[in-house]
C-alpha cells in the first residue's frame, strides 16, 4: 500500500449511542470523533459514565443490543465503514483485527475452561487450527506475556493465577492474532500498583513489538502520561478536549479536563485539602442545554448555558470544545 | 478425590441403616402381616402362630431388622406372601422402571434446557412470557389429571400411541408415559436453566467471549451453556432417584409393572417384605445419585475442589 497520505487505522466520526432503558433514552455517546493510526496510542480519558467504554464497545461491536443502540456516525477501520458490515463479517473482525482487553481479568475470563482452552480458542475459531496444534500456540503465547512455567500451567484454571498474571494471560489473549488494534478498557483498574507499572509496561512493549494501535481507556491520569501519543478527554458523551499529551498536562484547554489535572494529589500539596470538580455529571438521559459542563463549570458564562460549543481547533493537533479555550489555554484561573 | 469418595461412602452407612429402620418401624408396627396373608377369613391361631414362628415375627422388632439386614447382605430379600422371591419381582420390576425414568430423564434434559435457554436468551419478551406461563401450569397440573387427560386424548381419542403399556415395556411405548412422568421436573428444569442463563448472559466472560470474536452458538454452547448448567445438574440428578421412586401414579395410569406398581400392590396388600425390599434399594439409588451430583459438581466447575 502506498497510498498517500495514509490512512488512519481506526477513524470513528460522529458516533452516536443510546441506551433505551424504561426510565427513558439515556444519550451515552454523543456524537464523538477520534483516530488511532498505526503504533500510536490514544488514551481516553473521563469519569464513569462519560461514554468512554460504550464508544469502545460500539467499536468491539459488543454493545448490549438492546437497550444499547448506535444512532449515527461511521467507524471506519482500515478504510471500511464497520457499520455497513454484516454480523458475520464484523465477527470475523472482531479478535482477528482488533481485540478487546478488559478491566477485571477474573471475571472476564470463562471460570469454567482452563486458559490454554480459552487462548487456543482464538486459533480454532479464526485460524482452523487443530485442539493440540492451539494448544502449542497458548502456551507460546503465554511465554510471550512473561508467565512462568507456560507449559505447565496451560492446563490451569482462572482463579489459580495471581492478578497479575490473570490480566497478562487477558493481553495475551488480545494479542493472539496480533490483531491492528488493541482497546484496552482500564486494563490496571483491578490491579496493585506495582502489578499495574508491569502490566503497562508489557502492554507498551508489546505495542511496539507488533507495531499496534491502541485505545487505552482510562480515569487515572498517571498511567497516560507515560504511554499515550493523544488524549482525548470525555465528559457527558462527548470528547471535550484532545491533545497531544505533553501539551495536555502543560496547558489544558478546557475547563474540565484543568479541574482533572488539579485535582491529581501532588506531593508539594501534602497536608492541603484535595482539589475536587464540584457537581456531579449529568443525568444522561436528561444532559442539560448548552455545553453539558456549565452547571460545573468556573468559567460558565451565558452563552454556555445556551449554546453547544463545537470542538474548536486550539492549535497544531488540539481541540477544545469550549466557547472560552484561548482563556482556559492562556491560563485564566 | 479418592479421599472424599471414601467419606461420603462412609457418611452414607448411616443415612442408609436409618432409613431402613425407620421404613421396616413403619411397615411392620403398622400392622399385621399375618392377618394380611388370610384376608377376610380369620387364620387357625395354631397356623398363625407357626407362621410368625418361621418369618421370625415373635421376635422383638430389633431383632427382625437384624435378621432382615444380615439376609439382605446375603442377597435374599425375602418371599412376597404369593411364594415369590422379593429378587425375582426386582429383576422383572427394575428394568421396567429403568427405562421409563431413562425416557423421563431425556425428555426433561433435552426439553427443559432448550425451553430454559430460549427463553432465558429472551428474557422478558414474547417466547419467555409463553414459556413462562407453561411451565406454571405444568407445575401446576397433578401427574394423575394430565397422565388421565393425555391417556385419553392420544390413546384413546385420536389412537396415536396404545393407551396402555405391554408387560414387556419396549422403549417406543414409555415415550408417553414419560411424558407425563417428566412434566413436572421438565417444569423445573426450564425456569432453573432460564434463570441461570439469563443471569450468566450479562457476564463479563460472556462479553469476552464475543468480543474473540466467537460465532454466536460457540458463545453459547461453550461459554454460557457450561456456567448455567452447574444447577441444572444438581437438579437432574436428584431427580433420578425422585422418578424411580416417585412413579407410583404414572404406572397405576398406564399399567406399566414397574417399581410403583409392585410398591402400590405391596402396600395395598400389605405386602412387607415387597415395600421394604423395593424402598431399601430405592434408598441406596438415591444415596448414589447424589453422590454422582456432588461428583459431578467438580467437573462441571474447577473452582470446586474435594479433599
Amino acid at each position: 500500500m502506498t497510498t498517500t497520505p495514509e490512512p488512519k487505522l481506526l477513524d470513528v466520526r460522529d458516533l452516536k449511542v443510546e441506551f433505551r432503558t424504561r426510565d427513558g433514552i439515556a444519550k451515552a455517546v454523543n456524537g464523538v470523533t477520534y483516530q488511532v493510526a498505526a503504533g500510536q496510542t490514544l488514551a481516553v480519558l473521563g469519569e464513569s459514565g462519560s461514554g468512554k467504554s460504550v464508544t469502545a464497545q460500539a467499536v468491539m461491536g459488543i454493545l448490549d443490543t438492546p437497550p444499547g443502540f448506535v444512532t449515527g456516525g461511521e467507524i471506519f477501520f482500515q478504510g471500511r465503514d464497520l457499520l455497513t458490515l454484516g454480523r458475520e463479517e464484523r465477527r470475523k473482525v472482531r479478535g482477528a483485527k482488533m481485540a478487546m482487553i478488559f478491566q477485571d481479568a477474573l471475571s472476564s475470563l470463562n471460570p469454567v475452561l482452563s486458559v490454554g482452552a480459552q487462548l487456543g480458542e482464538m486459533y480454532q475459531v479464526h485460524r482452523g487450527l487443530s485442539r493440540k496444534a492451539a494448544r502449542g500456540k497458548a502456551v507460546e503465547l503465554m511465554e510471550r506475556v512473561g508467565i512462568p512455567a507456560a507449559a505447565a500451567r496451560v492446563g490451569d484454571f482462572p482463579h489459580q493465577f495471581s492478578g497479575g498474571m490473570r490480566q497478562r494471560i487477558m493481553i495475551a489473549m488480545a494479542l493472539a492474532l496480533e490483531p491492528e488494534l488493541i482497546i484496552a478498557d482500564e486494563p490496571t483498574t483491578a490491579l496493585d500498583v506495582t502489578v499495574q507499572a508491569q502490566v503497562m509496561d508489557l502492554l507498551a512493549q508489546l505495542q511496539r513489538e507488533f507495531h499496534m494501535g491502541l485505545i487505552l481507556i482510562t480515569h487515572d491520569l498517571g498511567v497516560v502520561a507515560d504511554v499515550a501519543d493523544t488524549i482525548a478527554v470525555m465528559y457527558a458523551g462527548r470528547i471535550v478536549e484532545t491533545a497531544p499529551v505533553h501539551q495536555l498536562y502543560r496547558a489544558p484547554a478546557h475547563p474540565y479536563t484543568r479541574g482533572l489535572l488539579d485535582s491529581i494529589p501532588r506531593l508539594d500539596q501534602k497536608g492541603r485539602t484535595l482539589y475536587a470538580i464540584k457537581g456531579l455529571p449529568p443525568n444522561l438521559t436528561a444532559i442539560p442545554p448548552g455545553c453539558p459542563f456549565n452547571p460545573r463549570c468556573p468559567l460558565a458564562q451565558d452563552v454556555c448555558r445556551t449554546d453547544l460549543p463545537p470542538l474548536y481547533e486550539a492549535g497544531p493537533g488540539r481541540a477544545s470544545a469550549c466557547h472560552f479555550w484561548k482563556e482556559t489555554l492562556g491560563g485564566a484561573r | 478425590m479418592g479421599r472424599y469418595v471414601i467419606r461420603r461412602l462412609l457418611q452414607m452407612v448411616p443415612v442408609f441403616i436409618g432409613s431402613t429402620f425407620l421404613i421396616f418401624f413403619m411397615v411392620y408396627a403398622l400392622g399385621d402381616p399375618v392377618a394380611a396373608m388370610f384376608g377376610d377369613r380369620a387364620p387357625d391361631p395354631a397356623t398363625a402362630a407357626q407362621i410368625r414362628a418361621d418369618l421370625y415375627l415373635d421376635q422383638p422388632l430389633w431383632k427382625q431388622y437384624l435378621h432382615y439386614m444380615g439376609q439382605i447382605f446375603q442377597g435374599n430379600f425375602g418371599t412376597a406372601f404369593n411364594g415369590q422371591p422379593v429378587t425375582e419381582l426386582m429383576a422383572a420390576a427394575f428394568p421396567v422402571t429403568l427405562r421409563l425414568t431413562l425416557v423421563a430423564i431425556l425428555i426433561e434434559m433435552i426439553a427443559g434446557i432448550l425451553l430454559g435457554v430460549f427463553s432465558g436468551l429472551r428474557r422478558g419478551r414474547a417466547v419467555d412470557t409463553s414459556v413462562l406461563v407453561f411451565t406454571l401450569v405444568v407445575v401446576s397440573v397433578p401427574t394423575f389429571v394430565s397422565g388421565y387427560v393425555l391417556q385419553f386424548l392420544l390413546g384413546v381419542k385420536w389412537g396415536w400411541v396404545k393407551p396402555a403399556v405391554s408387560i414387556d415395556a419396549p422403549l417406543g411405548e414409555l415415550l408417553l408415559p414419560g411424558v407425563v412422568l417428566a412434566l413436572v421436573s421438565l417444569a423445573y428444569v426450564t425456569r432453573l436453566t432460564r434463570t441461570s442463563i439469563a443471569e450468566n448472559a450479562r457476564a463479563d466472560y460472556v462479553r469476552t467471549a464475543i468480543a474473540k470474536g466467537l460465532p454466536r452458538h460457540r458463545v453459547i454452547t461453550r461459554h454460557l451453556l457450561r456456567n448455567s448448567l452447574i444447577p441444572v445438574v444438581t437438579f437432574i440428578g436428584t431427580d433420578i432417584g425422585a422418578l424411580m421412586g416417585g412413579a407410583i401414579v404414572t404406572e397405576r395410569i398406564f399399567n406399566i409393572h414397574g417399581v410403583g406398581f409392585q410398591l402400590y400392590q405391596g402396600i395395598l396388600r400389605q405386602n412387607s417384605p415387597t415395600v421394604v425390599g423395593f424402598v431399601t434399594i430405592l434408598v441406596l439409588v438415591f444415596l448414589f445419585a447424589n453422590l454422582i451430583v456432588d461428583l459431578l459438581y467438580a467437573v462441571l466447575d474447577p473452582r470446586i475442589r474435594y479433599a
